[in-house]
């Protein structure tokens, strides 16, 4: 008897077999013209249209970055995406506004400890909008923190961290952990009697920890005595080393979303493939 | 998840994202328009809410109260709920560490192909638990005041000891009598009746961590509060 050969179950094909997606379409208006006028006379807008486009071109030629943007602007977010998908982006905004206003905050803030505070009060009654600057970045880093939270508990919710997205969750926790060093070095900068003594409190926790904890606590102390090394460590560790890492996390972060592809929210099922998804 | 529960995924979510919309400008609009929420919200909570700075750091005061940004109050108020010294390190470092590695190690436990959370009882209710757990701490850091009063009555040459442990944040953390909080450290109400002075005095220059040392504090300053602090059996 001759074999049968068995029907085959799409769902039992190997992942490698699948056909792989087509690179995302071009909308209309950014579509190469296919039939260029003839005419001899080139209008001013035509000759900087193509002077944009052989820019464009040129740069495109070297970097290959259109084949990427294209990738990233115009993949497809699967359907059923909703307003809770906006937290991630909107949390990764918090954190340019973050370093915007940082940025304004550390062109007056002089981190000597002597002078740490008069700097302070300078920010706050002299320079223009300085208050408002600093009350942005002191209550930015509240706003970023719910957000952040808020955009984890979504991300559980959803089971959003399940196949193929561990390695980003893991990623995305390492960026929680780097926002509570922004929040716990950046309290102790306007050198007031609250941000200093919590900060004493706060090293000294790290203090009680076994084997590492005194030498993690005089790493952030600069010694074993809260002194005048301190307060330039905690702003280096502030603005510069902390903010750097959480920069290249969030690349890694987008890097993976953009590869892996947005989720789906757990409601939505495409019972089978090419056949019209419905709620289940 | 094993192999043939992957695939699925893979095959389910491809059909469904070859559904879905670009995402620019789609998601890329929603996402605008929540970044200008936030702006807006940052820039109101500017205005209203303002960045008061307090007095000047000086570590020689008597006055100051240690307290953290809001977001680490439930790590604080950890403390309050587990008292005992030699079981502080659970508190400050053992639960927080536990937890972040619970957290980090979640797709790697948790490995379920079930996607929606009706369907996942253990994972939902251990949010609700942590929700529940953090908020609680948080507000009772949040309205754990540090008062300023000690309603005792004491001898005349105690007064002065007594108005500097009233002012010293100490009541943040100890209680004598009916004031103060019950914790993270020990009940002061009788402690003269458990430590001589000198012992006093070295815990108050090298005190049990998270408590800061009162090195600093001036010396007839210090010698008042210790004499205060032995009188209380």
């Amino acid at each position: 008897m001759p074999k049968m050969p068995k029907p085959s179950n799409p769902l039992h094909k190997k992942v490698s077999d699948l056909p792989k997606p087509p690179m995302p379409p071009l909308p209309p208006s950014l579509r190469p013209n296919p039939k260029p006028k003839e005419r001899s006379e080139v209008t001013v807008g035509e000759a900087a249209a193509a002077g944009g486009t052989s820019v464009v071109a040129w740069i495109d030629e070297r970097t290959s970055g259109s084949g990427f943007l294209r990738g990233f602007l115009f993949r497809k977010v699967p359907k059923g995406v909703n307003w809770w998908y906006t937290l991630g982006s909107a949390t990764m905004f918090a954190f340019i506004a973050q370093a915007f206003t940082g940025v304004f905050l550390a062109m007056y803030y002089d981190p000597n400890p002597t002078v740490a505070y008069e700097s302070m009060r300078h920010i706050n009654n002299e320079v223009f909008l300085g208050e408002f600057v600093h009350g942005m970045h002191k209550w930015g880093a509240t706003v970023m923190t719910v957000l952040l939270f808020v955009h984890m508990a979504r991300t559980f919710v959803f089971g959003a961290y399940k196949y193929p997205r561990e390695l980003n969750w893991v990623v995305g926790v390492l960026l929680l952990m780097m926002t509570m060093m922004m929040g716990f070095t950046g309290y102790l900068l306007p050198f007031d009697q609250r941000s200093f003594w919590a900060t004493i409190v706060g090293v000294n926790l790290n203090g009680t920890g076994p084997m590492i904890g005194p030498y993690l606590a005089d790493f952030l102390r600069g010694g074993a005595e809260f002194g005048s090394t301190t307060l330039p460590r905690f702003y280096a560790i502030h603005m510069m080393l902390v903010p750097g890492l959480i920069a290249a996390l969030i690349g890694i972060h987008l890097y993976l979303v953009a590869k892996l592809g947005t989720t789906a929210p757990p409601w939505v099922k495409a019972e089978i493939p090419g056949q019209d998804e419905k709620r289940v | 998840m094993d192999a043939r529960q992957k695939e699925q995924y893979l095959r389910e979510y491809s059909a469904l994202k070859a559904k879905g919309k670009p995402f620019f400008p789609y998601a890329v609009g929603k996402d605008s328009l929540m970044a200008c929420i936030v702006l807006i919200v940052i820039i109101f909570m500017s205005l209203i809410l303002g960045a008061e700075l307090g007095p000047k750091a000086d570590p020689t005061t008597t006055s100051y109260v240690p307290r953290p940004e809001w977001y680490f109050f439930f790590l604080f108020e950890l403390l309050r709920v587990i008292k005992p010294p030699e079981l502080v390190f659970v508190a400050t470092l053992g639960i927080p560490n536990i937890a972040i590695a619970l957290l980090v190690l979640l797709p790697f436990y948790d490995r379920g192909p079930e996607r929606r959370p009706e369907r996942r009882p253990i994972a939902m209710t251990a949010m609700a638990l942590t929700i529940v757990a953090m908020t609680y701490l948080t507000l009772l850091g949040a309205f754990a005041g540090s008062p300023t009063e000690i309603d005792m009555e004491v001898p005349e040459q105690y007064v002065y000891g007594k108005e500097i442990a009233a002012n010293s944040g100490c009541l943040g953390c100890h209680k004598f009598g009916e004031n103060g909080n019950d914790g993270p450290g020990p009940n002061l109400t009788t402690i003269g009746a458990r430590l001589p002075k000198q012992a006093i005095e070295r815990t108050l220059d090298n005190p049990t961590a998270p408590m800061p040392s009162f090195r600093d504090l001036p010396p007839e300053q210090k010698e008042a509060l210790v004499n205060f602090l032995a009188y209380l059996r």
